[in-house]
């Protein structure tokens, strides 16, 4: 049935339903990702744009790219976009106002021509022109169709992307790699310095967090002996997030005034 | 014959020029010293060259001396060599003599200057080069000599550069110079053109096998070189202000030696000259109006220099209405030439003298009666104005009346002008000459108080002396058996001719009396017996006026050459800054313009270039479309 | 229903993205968009495939995902690179050509 309805250059009407729920929702999605102010939205609405396009593979006899689409994009490289979103900062967001003077409108005016254009030439070329469909192409199964056509007619393509895709990850590499502008100081280095420094008090190494505290958290500032918070025994990091707890509470001289 | 010892002449002074210029302040005290024996030595070569010369048989007296290679290409082949021929000793005496007397006499006259080794090194660079003018075989080298007097000239007329008009007198020489000596590259030029060469043996011999029109050109080329050079019409303009230079200058250069080398070009160039009529006629009509014209100022300048040189351009006049004769008045034009290197040299010297004891004045009108007061200088000046007018027998009366007689018996109409004229010019000189001594020596003082007139020092009067004898017996030396001329002749060729003689020399000489008594008469009635202003008269004739302002040369030189030529190179620099630099800036702002527009496409937002790539694509898929449907 | 309305969902997801490119300034929204772009064009790729009968458009489909892997890996290093030495993501903050 499928079929006979292909070769009339009509689908049938589950292909249809499916397709006038999820191409107006694909489409809808496009113009909220455009939308937005933060990207993790963007690209939520972006991994669903896919599926949707997947799900249109599948129902347009491409079962192998449908499943590459959700593997690779859906899967590896939207991963990654949210991957880096979290690393330039998932916070990042940006002001919709225009700062190129003109450029939105212009913008929206000129696509707006340029898919009308794409609109009446892909009518132009389709109207009235017979179906085909991919039943006699997938006759021995899509993916052994497509792996015969990648490995003959074109297998030298397939090496080529193969090459480029390899070059690509080398390339990642090379731009994600940190180049050390100073040599790192070595431990003689940090010791030297460490006596030669203002204090000599430094010599002898840091104190560690909590110690002659009354608590023994990594985020409680150590006493000195005189009974003074010491700010050198806490990491910085922990410091700038501002997840230092005072110490002043678990001071032992404030419990024995407590106690008596 | 060659001669190893004519290098001598020129390279003792440059060597004095060098060593005095090199060696800064300390040769300040021995520097004067120096220069003048320096002069000395070239001198005592020069006499016992002459003495070689006069030695030797008369066809074999030249000496030649090849010094190097200085040119060679291809057939053009100039050796740097020297010449001393009968012609070229007469003015290596005349320079080294003369010029040694000078360097003793401004021993004193510049006693007072700060500057004063400096003057004896330009000196003795002036005699250097003026020799080397005189000595060289070929015109090429005879130009270096040209210029390095030019250079002697401009450097010692502004000598006391301070003052900015001296500056500008010197750089007026300079320029005027620069006229002729374009005229003397041209003629070196044309000469290497038709004849291919340029020494004077071999423009002799081949001159005949040129054409009259070319050597017509070489020879007017020529002539414009010794206008230049000797202040004649029309580029005499700058010789009155030459005498800003110190005095001893005036005598020497712009009196004695220097102003005289265009003589010597004509006469050395007797060969071209005699085969092109037409130049020669030329030289000599430039002669006659300059001598007149020289005289003619001379009657209404009142500074005794600037009279003095108004009197040097007609004299030189009459040398050149001499050479421009032909060959019977070239040795009559050397003769004239050196007697009136010792004349006007001594009074020059006297004009100096008498500045020295008068705080510099120069303004006749402000001397009187001061033969008194400078017994010596009156003397000598007093023999020298007597050669000048041509008293006989002193030594202007033998050159000069023979000039007028070689020009009367030129024959013809042109004859008659010529020595009319130069009659005219000699009642004219007895006149301006006999103002001069009697404004200076006679009548009552005009000075003020300040003034303190006292006899120059015996370093400044011996050379006086010395050229004062030279003005009252070289003219009788020279004529004595045909002395000059005969010795002369190997060079010029000199043929005497008395055939078609007009007028025979009792005659002119005796007219030539006449009319010099009438211009002294004159001139007693005018100045001696009536009271001088002390300051000249301003009701004078049109003429009188034109003549206090050089005849208004300079007027007709910046209107005729500066003007048109100040706005030739205003308008010149208009069509530059305008249309040249219009078109390049043009081309700068277009592509400026266009520049800053395009600019305005590039923000450097990564997003306006996908926006025009956006439009690239619409603009393609649109295409596709048009084509498609 | 007509396989042809693939075609306009597609002409309108690659006109979205297009205008998504060219109005948002954060690089890495703006390289989504790029990609909703290239997803687009693979779905076009899909349907012709289709309508004409032969595997070839899905070839080319297939290829277009490679591509579009290697661009995503390359294009997310720099942008990783430029937060790095300028704290900014935004596409506004590198116009380094203009200054």
């Amino acid at each position: 049935m499928i079929h006979q309805a292909l070769a009339m250059g009509h689908t049938q009407t589950p292909e249809a339903v499916l397709f006038w729920v999820l191409g107006p929702l694909a489409v809808l999605s496009a113009l909220a990702m455009l939308m937005v102010k933060k990207a993790v939205h963007s690209a939520i609405l972006l991994a669903w744009i896919m599926i949707t396009l997947a799900i249109f593979y599948i129902a347009q006899d491409a079962a192998f790219l449908g499943i590459v689409q959700v593997v690779v994009y859906t899967g590896a490289v939207m991963m990654l976009f949210l991957f880096i979103l979290m690393l330039v900062g998932v916070e990042s967001s940006e002001s919709l106002t225009e700062t190129i003077k003109g450029l939105r409108p212009i913008a929206i005016v000129a696509a707006l021509g340029f898919g009308g254009l794409l609109v009446s030439l892909i009518g132009h070329a389709t109207i009235g022109r017979a179906y085909v469909g991919l039943v006699d192409a997938n006759a021995g199964g899509n993916v052994q169709a497509l792996a015969g056509l990648l490995f003959s007619k074109y297998v030298w393509a397939f090496e080529v992307v193969s090459a480029l895709l390899i070059t690509a990850a080398l390339g990642a590499m090379v731009l994600a790699h940190n180049h050390r502008l100073i040599q790192r100081p070595t431990q003689r280095d940090l010791a030297t310095a460490r006596f030669r420094g203002t204090s000599l008090a430094r010599a002898a190494g840091l104190p560690g967090p909590g110690v002659y505290a009354l608590h023994n958290a990594v985020d409680v500032p150590a006493l000195l002996p005189d009974g003074t918070p010491s700010q050198a025994s806490i990491s910085a990091t922990l410091k700038a997030r501002g997840d230092v707890i005072d110490s002043r509470p678990f001071q032992l001289s404030a419990i024995e005034n407590e106690e008596e | 014959m060659t001669s190893n010892s004519l290098v001598y002449l020129i390279a003792l002074p440059l060597f004095g020029a060098a060593v005095l210029l090199l060696s800064g302040r300390r040769s300040d005290r021995w520097g004067h010293i120096f220069g003048t024996l320096m002069s000395a030595g070239s001198f005592a070569v020069g006499v016992s060259l002459f003495l070689k010369m006069l030695g030797n048989p008369t066809g074999e007296r030249a000496l030649t001396q090849k010094l190097f290679s200085w040119i060679s290409v291809g057939s053009f082949q100039v050796d740097a060599g020297l010449l001393a021929d009968q012609l070229s000793i007469c003015f290596v005496l005349l320079i080294t003599g003369v010029g040694t007397l000078i360097h003793v006499y401004s021993i004193a006259y510049m006693s007072h200057d700060l500057d004063r080794r400096r003057f004896f090194a330009y000196l003795n660079f002036f005699i250097a080069a003026m020799l080397l003018l005189v000595l060289g075989d070929s015109y090429l080298n005879l130009y270096v000599g040209w210029e390095g007097v030019g250079l002697a000239s401009y450097l010692l007329i502004g000598f006391w550069n301070q003052k900015p008009t001296y500056a500008t007198a010197a750089k007026k020489a300079f320029v005027a110079n620069r006229v002729g000596d374009m005229g003397l590259s041209l003629a070196i030029m044309i000469a290497f053109a038709t004849l291919g060469t340029v020494s004077f043996q071999g423009v002799k011999e081949h001159a005949s096998q040129a054409s009259t029109g070319s050597l017509t050109a070489i020879g007017i080329m020529l002539l414009v070189a010794a206008t230049g050079k000797s202040a004649q019409f029309p580029l005499q303009a700058w010789l009155g202000d030459a005498m800003a230079g110190p005095t001893p200058v005036s005598a020497l250069i712009h009196a004695a030696t220097m102003v005289t080398a265009g003589v010597y070009l004509i006469t050395r160039s007797n060969f071209i000259f005699d085969l092109a009529p037409t130049a020669q006629l030329a030289v000599a009509i430039i002669g006659a109006i300059t001598l007149l014209f020289g005289a003619i100022i001379g009657m209404a300048k009142d500074d005794i220099k600037k009279a003095l040189a108004a009197s040097t351009m007609s004299q030189i006049g009459y040398m050149v209405l001499g050479a421009g004769l032909g060959p019977a008045g070239y040795a009559f034009a050397i003769m004239h030439l050196l007697t009136h290197g010792f004349f006007k040299a001594g009074m020059f010297l006297g004009a100096g003298s008498v500045m020295h004891g008068m705080n510099d004045e120069v303004n006749m009108r402000r001397y009187g009666g001061l033969r008194k007061f400078m017994p010596i200088t009156f003397a000598t000046f007093g023999l020298g104005y007597l050669a000048i007018i041509g008293v006989p027998p002193f030594a202007g009366f033998y050159s000069k009346d023979k000039i007028i007689e070689v020009a009367f018996n030129a024959g013809g109409v042109k004859g008659i002008a010529l020595g009319t004229a130069a009659l005219l010019g000699a009642m004219i000189t007895a006149f301006y000459m006999t103002r001069v001594v009697i404004l200076t020596f006679a009548g009552s003082k005009r000075w003020d108080d300040k003034a303190h007139p006292h006899e120059s020092p015996f370093l400044m009067w011996a050379p006086m002396v010395l050229l004062a004898l030279g003005s009252v017996a070289s003219g009788f030396f020279f004529t004595h058996g045909n002395s000059l001329r005969n010795w002369l002749a190997p060079v010029v060729e000199a043929t005497p001719s008395h055939e078609g003689e007009l007028l025979s020399p009792a005659v002119v000489s005796i007219l030539a009396l006449v009319l010099v008594a009438i211009g002294v008469g004159y001139a007693i009635i005018k100045y001696l017996l009536n009271e001088v202003p002390q300051v000249a008269p301003a009701d004078v004739t049109v003429f009188t006026k034109a003549a206090r302002k050089d005849l208004l040369q300079d007027n007709f030189n910046e209107a005729v050459f500066m003007r048109p030529g100040q706005s030739l190179t205003r308008g010149l620099q208009v069509a530059d800054t305008k249309l040249i630099d219009g078109a390049v800036h043009g081309i700068a702002r277009l592509a400026i313009g266009s520049g800053n527009l395009l600019r305005k496409t590039q923000t450097g937002f990564v997003r306006s270039y996908a926006m025009w790539i956006l439009a690239g694509a619409i603009a393609l898929v649109a295409t596709i479309w048009v084509v498609t449907l | 229903m007509n396989p042809a309305n693939y075609l306009y969902v597609s002409a309108l997801l690659f006109t979205i993205g297009a205008i998504g490119v060219v109005v948002r300034r954060n690089a890495i929204v703006v390289f989504m968009c790029v990609e909703l772009m290239l997803n687009a064009c693979n779905l076009a790729f899909v349907t012709f495939a289709r309508i004409n009968g032969n595997l070839d458009g899905q070839v080319v489909a297939f290829f277009t995902m490679v591509v579009a892997a290697c661009e995503v890996v390359v294009g997310l290093a720099i942008i990783v690179t430029i937060y790095r030495s300028r704290r900014s993501a935004s596409v506004d903050d590198a116009s380094l050509l203009k200054r």
